[in-house]
Parts: structure tokens; sequence; C-alpha cells
């Protein structure tokens, strides 16, 4: 087995998981990480696939990746902090009057 | 001899790396507690940084584990220990566990066969091209500046987002204490 099929199919393997987290759990805070995870399988394809071209597209992408990924933390938290003082807890489905 | 050896104990190292941060997201969905399940993601971003340092990108290894684990993770764990909401007793996992499990399966043996079948094998004998901070850097900020720029903006426009949130919570309990 090729060393960038064992990479890539490590980045799969993460990237279905955090989406099974995200499917899966009730938490909120749980979920977020679980996103977190499937931005880490994403970047890891990413490196894999620069390391193999020789070029620097991917590692740009990367740090695209982080930057996005801080502005989201920094952005779902507050929102996070707000949903739990108003309903008390983490529990996805305290959450269903969201819907509209 | 030695280079043979030395290659051996890269690949090694790296399937270790490899299975450890599995193993990590794997229990991600398993644990209960939040602490914990930051804890094993913590885990896999610094065995993901252990990996990305044995690619030979060592910028983004040092990013990794600045940025996700040194901020990121940093500020989540921030955020649990001061919410501190006990997950209560109940279920652990919605109603949507068998789907999600026959989608997790669905999704990784898809592309897994795909990757399996579509990646001619040995492409990167040579080891990889490894690429330094230097050459990284001299591309991002000439080819890539418009980028570069754009990445200011939605960090500038995610503080005022945070900024509005916050003045959105003082709002309400400046009402809550009126009403």
């Amino acid at each position: 087995m090729d060393r960038t099929q064992l990479l890539l199919g490590l980045a799969v393997a993460l990237f279905s998981l955090g989406l099974l987290g995200v499917i899966v759990r009730r938490n909120v805070l749980v979920m977020l990480m679980c996103m977190e995870l499937m931005l880490n399988g994403v970047i890891l394809s990413l490196v894999t696939f620069a390391q193999q071209t020789a070029t620097t597209v991917g590692a740009v992408l990367v740090f695209l990746i982080f930057v996005v990924a801080t502005a989201e933390i920094a952005l779902a938290i507050p929102i996070v902090l707000l949903l739990v003082r108003e309903k008390r807890t983490l529990d996805l489905a305290a959450y269903s009057d969201l819907k509209g | 001899m030695i280079e043979t050896l030395l290659q051996s104990l890269d690949t090694l190292l790296l399937l270790l790396f490899g299975v450890c941060a599995l193993v990590a997201a794997a229990l991600m969905i398993v644990l209960r507690q939040p602490m914990r399940v930051a804890m094993a993601l913590i885990s896999t971003m610094v065995f993901l940084g252990g990996i990305y340092g044995l690619l030979g990108v060592h910028f983004i290894a040092a990013f990794q584990v600045l940025i996700y684990v040194g901020a990121v993770m940093v500020f989540m764990v921030y955020v649990i220990m001061l919410l501190e909401v006990r997950e209560s007793e109940g279920r652990r996992y919605s109603g949507l566990l068998l789907p999600g499990l026959a989608g997790f399966v669905l999704l990784v043996g898809a592309i897994g066969v795909s990757v399996w079948r579509s990646l001619p094998p040995h492409h990167d004998s040579a080891g990889g091209a490894a690429f330094g901070i230097s050459k990284f850097s001299i591309s991002f900020l000439n080819d890539y500046w418009l980028h570069f720029e754009l990445t200011s903006v939605l960090l500038l426009a995610a503080v005022v987002a945070a900024l509005a949130v916050i003045r959105v919570s003082r709002r309400a309990d400046e009402a809550r204490r009126r009403g």
C-alpha cells in the first residue's frame, strides 16, 4: 500500500468520523469539536496532495483553512454561550424551537 | 543500509501516528464528558502534527500545534470549564445513530475504494519533495497576496460579528432586568 493512499485513507476516516459525530452526538460543544475533526481530515488530505505534487498551493489552502477555523470557533463559541445562558443545557434537543 | 533503516523507521512512525490519531478520533465519538472529548481531539491534532513533521512540512506542523492546539482548543477547554454544565445522565446519542452509522460506513467505503483504485502506486517513491517556509512565504505573498488580504478581511468580520453577538446578549440582559 502506497504512503499517499494510506494518508488519504486516514484523511477520509477522520472526516467521516467527524461527520458521524456531528450527526450522532447531542452535545453542542462536542458537535463543534467534531466539525474541527472534519477540518483536520481535509487539512491532512491537502497536505498529502501538496506533498505529492510538490506545489505550495496546498499549503496556502491549509493556511486559509486555519484562519477560517479560528474565525469559526471565535464566532460559534459566543453563540453557544448565549444559547446555554438561555436554555441552561448543552443538549441539542432543547434548541429545537430555533427551527423557525 | 542506514538509509533503508531510516526509511522504514519513518514509515513505522507514520503508521503509529496514524493509528493513534484514528483511535483518538474514534474515542471522540464514544466518550461522554465534553472535557474528555476535547482531550481526545487535542491528541488527534498533536498526532497529525507529528505526521506533518514526518512528511517534511514542518511549518504546517508548527501551525497545527500553535494555532489549533494552542489557540482553538485552549479556547474550547476554557469554555467547557466556564459553562460547568454537566451532561445529563440521559442518552448520549441522538435518534440518528443507525442512519449516521450507515452513512459513515457508506462514505468510508465509497471514498476509500475510489482512493484505492485511482492513485497510481509508488508515485511518491522519491519521498516527496519537502518545501520549506521560505518557498511557501515567497509564493504566498507574491502569487496569493489577494487571498492573504481577504483572510485579514475575514478575521475583521469575525471580530465585528463576535462583538455584535456580545451586544445582543447585553441587550437581552437589560431587557430581562427591566421586564
